[in-house]
């Protein structure tokens, strides 16, 4: 009980708290003292888990009793690359049944690489009364008579977001449960899925919310529907189009070309599934207002890709297939200076041939004549350690580096020579580097390099490179901010990850897999760790079915408060000493 | 002593398999002695040059080659730096000396059996330790020099032929592009006029496959198969255990070889049937179709139980009649 004359009442803490957002700073403030921790969760309202088996449901609860949003992240990332086997868990049904009943004003979920059923949904248009945005990424289990029941149920729905989620297709027809008098959405993106949404509810439905913002069309939308919903929806921020492709006709062109006009506010384009290139001319009218640009599922050539993007003077972000090849990158790079994030995916992974002009140069022009770019995911069949050394120094305000050179184990193209050096110029330049995926062939010395430099390091991802454990361990002693680390393909064992076990409780997660790490290290790591859930993936068979020296398959290690989940599959063997003694 | 199989690390190259990677002492053996003195130098003796020869590894089509890694150094006087660094808490880089024999660990083929996702399994070979002295070094009781007889297994393995000229072979989750991309590129190639070189990133094509009283489902990937011999054949691998009620306890890979073509009795005699469902939500049996045309529309797939499957064959064939 705070002492009269020596602090403020607990309302006006309450106040003050209120703007304060940031996941760090109240967890600072709940530090101080008592009644600070207990003022702080109660005023808590919004709480981001990124590992849904880091704690239980009822701890959360326990602890912030008036969450209004959550974020619940599953899978490794590693799923995304069908790295983790089906059915391996990141199952959400004990939180939404858990929040169902302690959190009756839960107004957002944010989901990411998790399953979700039909039920799941059901429950939630049910519980919430006030629940306003459900953002699904890259999740799956669940069907359109899920989203049907959303529709129907929650009548102050400002967001829907599929993402990237895998949805069972049952039938188009969901969309016609919005009711008549449902007017709040704000966003709504059905990029992902397959089949066709009646049209006719879809125009209605997008002509009576005054408030939509965020339009994202799936690939059955016709391009002759396109110019309709635009006039119905002027006041568009962010749209994605369906196919972009149809018969050239005149009159679709000149309807298309008015309808985006007519957009002032349109700030960003996706979707461009199918393009025929004579109707990209139709977007040039917005092309200059544009901050964001995600051409990546759309085959449209260097040249026409040039005309687009040179109109584009405030783009942001540019995602692109790599037929941009190195001419349309320098061309972006001079006319694009405000430039802060690219990607290129690869139009053609699994050739054995390059089939573009795309090399590690267009990468080099970016670095150059982009100032603010920080965010680089790029697809390549050759790199240089030159180049990498070019673009460090070019860009030292990097905070984000992904580089994907498609042949595994691929040396400097140039000295055939490792990329060590190369990577070692960016995490040295680059002090701020968030993120770094690497590739191409690299020895330990190129872990040497991260761990003395890359101190803001949260994430790494590594596959087919390093020699031995020393490369693990320049990791694990290093990087000081490291959160995730996810391995595939290295020659990294036991030395470094026992000897460095401490390390990992101060992360999120390790992901491990075709390494050569022993069944027996995963086991003393298991019961010498009881903060860390060490889980086992082997499809072959039990682990303790083979000596205890033989290498695992795949290895998570996350750290804890709830102890080994109990969900899961018959592959996954968690390392625990007495599973038995799970916390809740 | 036995000299530590060398493996290649990942050969991705289309020559014809060698079984088994060159063998030649690994240096390792040498600078794992040396690991502490090594710590403060930029990198082990002989990290300037790696040497990652290509080509001699053996791969099926599937992509995921058989020998991997290079030998690994198990240093037995480590058991006991191991629990110190661990219960010291520090996470120090202790390595307390050398001493009993170097080993190597258990065949490195194993490790990239890739059941689950790429369909065409190495038949679950669970290929015990062949190497000489295995010791832990983990506080583990020193193995005997039990030598789990090398598995034949990997040189016999069937490799699906495939009918397309070879492309470069696919290893899993490699590169790292999403599922939802690679589907959406693969499912609807560009009707483009003008021809675009180079295909659409057509280099796969996921489908879950259930099995009726399996715990879990399993994802293939069609394009990695050529015929529906060599998919059934890789079914049978991957579901191979659920038929015989688990997996083997020993890893013996001969246990393969019983369940694979009890598998096939089963595949093949009334208990179960494939079946698969289409882009009209139709299940139909497999093999009804020609090949491509089956890869075009199978959404998904299940093992079914004949008694279930019942009636799905005349409509198969009149779907067929109807379509022409």
């Amino acid at each position: 009980m705070p002492r009269m004359g020596y602090s403020f009442p607990e309302e006006v803490l309450e106040h003050v708290f209120s703007f304060i957002q940031s996941d760090e700073d109240r967890n600072a403030i709940s530090a101080v003292c008592r009644s600070w921790h207990d003022i702080e969760r109660w005023s808590r309202r919004r709480v981001f888990v990124g590992n849904c088996y880091a704690i239980s449901p009822k701890m959360v609860i326990r602890r912030f009793p008036e969450v209004r949003s959550i974020e619940l992240k599953g899978k490794p990332h590693f799923a995304d690359f069908n790295l983790v086997p089906e059915d391996w868990g990141g199952y959400v049904a004990p939180w939404i049944s858990a929040m169902a009943s302690a959190y009756p004003w839960l107004e957002e979920i944010r989901l990411k690489r998790m399953v979700i059923t039909d039920e799941s949904l059901e429950l939630i248009s049910k519980s919430f009364k006030n629940f306003k945005v459900l953002v699904l990424s890259s999740c799956e289990g669940f069907s359109t008579e899920g989203l049907a029941a959303i529709a129907a149920n929650c009548r102050n729905l400002r967001e829907l977001d599929l993402g990237e989620s895998e949805v069972e297709d049952l039938s188009g027809h969901w969309l016609s449960h919005f009711p008549d008098n449902y007017t709040s959405l704000v966003s709504l993106n059905i990029a992902c899925l397959g089949c066709e949404v009646s049209f006719s509810a879809l125009e209605r439905l997008v002509g009576r919310c005054p408030n939509l913002r965020t339009l994202r069309l799936n690939r059955a939308v016709p391009l002759d529907k396109l110019a309709n919903l635009l006039c119905r929806a002027p006041q568009l921020v962010e749209l994605g189009t369906g196919a972009y492709s149809s018969e050239l006709r005149p009159d679709l062109f000149s309807n298309l070309s008015g309808a985006f006009s007519g957009c002032k506010e349109l700030k960003s384009l996706s979707g461009f599934w199918d393009v025929v290139p004579g109707y990209l001319p139709a977007v040039y009218p917005i092309c200059s207002k544009l901050t964001s640009l995600n051409l990546s599922y759309a085959t449209i050539q260097s040249p026409e890709l040039i005309k687009l993007v040179s109109q584009c003077q405030n783009l942001q972000r540019l995602w692109v297939l790599d037929y941009i090849e190195d001419a349309g990158l320098v061309a972006l790079a001079a006319s694009c200076k405000d430039l802060r994030e690219l990607r290129v995916f690869p139009s053609d992974p699994f050739g054995p041939e390059p089939n573009v002009g795309l090399t590690e140069q267009g990468l080099v022009s970016v670095s150059e004549g982009c100032p603010k770019l920080q965010s680089v995911l790029y697809f390549c069949r050759q790199m240089s350690n030159a180049a990498l050394i070019t673009i460090a120094r070019n860009r030292p305000n990097m905070t984000r580096f992904r580089l994907c050179i498609i042949e595994p184990q691929a040396p400097d193209y140039l000295t055939l020579q490792p990329l060590d050096v190369g990577f070692g110029a960016i995490v040295e330049h680059c002090k701020d580097l968030r993120r770094l995926s690497l590739s191409g062939l690299l020895t330990d010395r190129v872990f040497q390099y991260i761990g003395t430099h890359a101190k803001k390091l949260e994430m790494l991802s590594v596959a087919f490179a390093g020699e031995s454990d020393l490369g693990l361990h320049h990791i694990l002693s290093g990087c000081e901010n490291l959160r995730k680390l996810e391995i595939r393909d290295c020659p990294f064992g036991d030395k470094a990850l026992l000897a460095n076990a401490a390390k990992l409780e101060t992360m999120r997660s390790l992901w491990m897999s075709s390494c050569s790490v022993s069944f027996g290290a995963c086991k003393l790591l298991g019961q010498k760790m009881p903060g860390l859930n060490v889980e086992v993936i082997d499809e072959r068979s039990p682990p303790d079915s083979r000596p205890e020296s033989c290498p695992i398959e795949k290895l998570y290690i996350y750290r804890t408060v709830s102890g080994p989940r109990f969900d899961m599959p018959g592959f996954v063997w968690t390392m625990a000493e007495n599973p038995a003694l799970r916390l809740s | 002593m036995s000299v530590p199989l060398e493996h290649d690390y990942i050969g991705l190259s289309e020559a014809p398999p060698s079984m088994e990677g060159s063998e030649r002492p690994s240096e390792r053996t040498s600078g794992g002695l040396n690991l502490k003195a090594t710590e403060l130098r930029l990198g082990l003796p002989g990290s300037d040059s790696p040497e990652r020869d290509k080509g001699m590894v053996a791969e099926d089509k599937a992509g995921y080659p058989l020998g991997v890694l290079k030998s690994l150094l198990v240093v037995s006087g480590a058991k006991r730096g191991f629990s110190d660094a661990i219960d010291g808490g520090s996470g120090k880089w202790v390595f307390s000396g050398s001493g009993g024999s170097e080993a190597e660990s258990g065949k490195g083929g194993n490790l990239f059996s890739p059941r689950g996702v790429n369909g065409a399994g190495k038949g679950g070979l669970v290929g015990g330790s062949e190497g000489a002295n295995q010791n832990t070094g983990l506080g583990g009781p020193i193995l005997k020099d039990g030598v789990v007889p090398q598995s034949p297994k990997p040189s016999q393995e069937k490799k699906p032929q495939l009918s397309a000229p070879a492309a470069k072979a696919q290893v899993v989750g490699w590169p790292p592009i999403r599922s939802y991309r690679k589907n959406s590129m693969a499912s609807h190639p560009p009707k483009n006029d003008d021809d675009t070189e180079g295909k659409l990133g057509s280099g796969c094509l996921y489908v879950k496959v259930s099995m009726d009283g399996a715990p879990y489902l399993r994802k293939v990937d069609l394009k990695t198969y050529g015929s529906y011999r060599e998919l059934s054949s890789a079914l049978e691998k991957m579901f191979s255990c659920f038929t015989i009620g688990q997996c083997g306890s020993h890893g013996v890979p001969s246990r393969d070889g019983l369940s694979e073509s009890r598998l096939m009795d089963l595949l093949h005699g009334s208990e179960y049937v494939l079946t698969y469902e289409d882009k009209d939500s139709d299940w139909m049996l497999v093999g009804d179709v020609p090949w491509e045309m089956f890869t075009d529309s199978c959404k998904r797939m299940r093992i079914m139980k004949s008694s279930e499957a019942i009636g799905l064959a005349p409509r198969a064939m009149e779907k067929c009649k109807n379509r022409n």
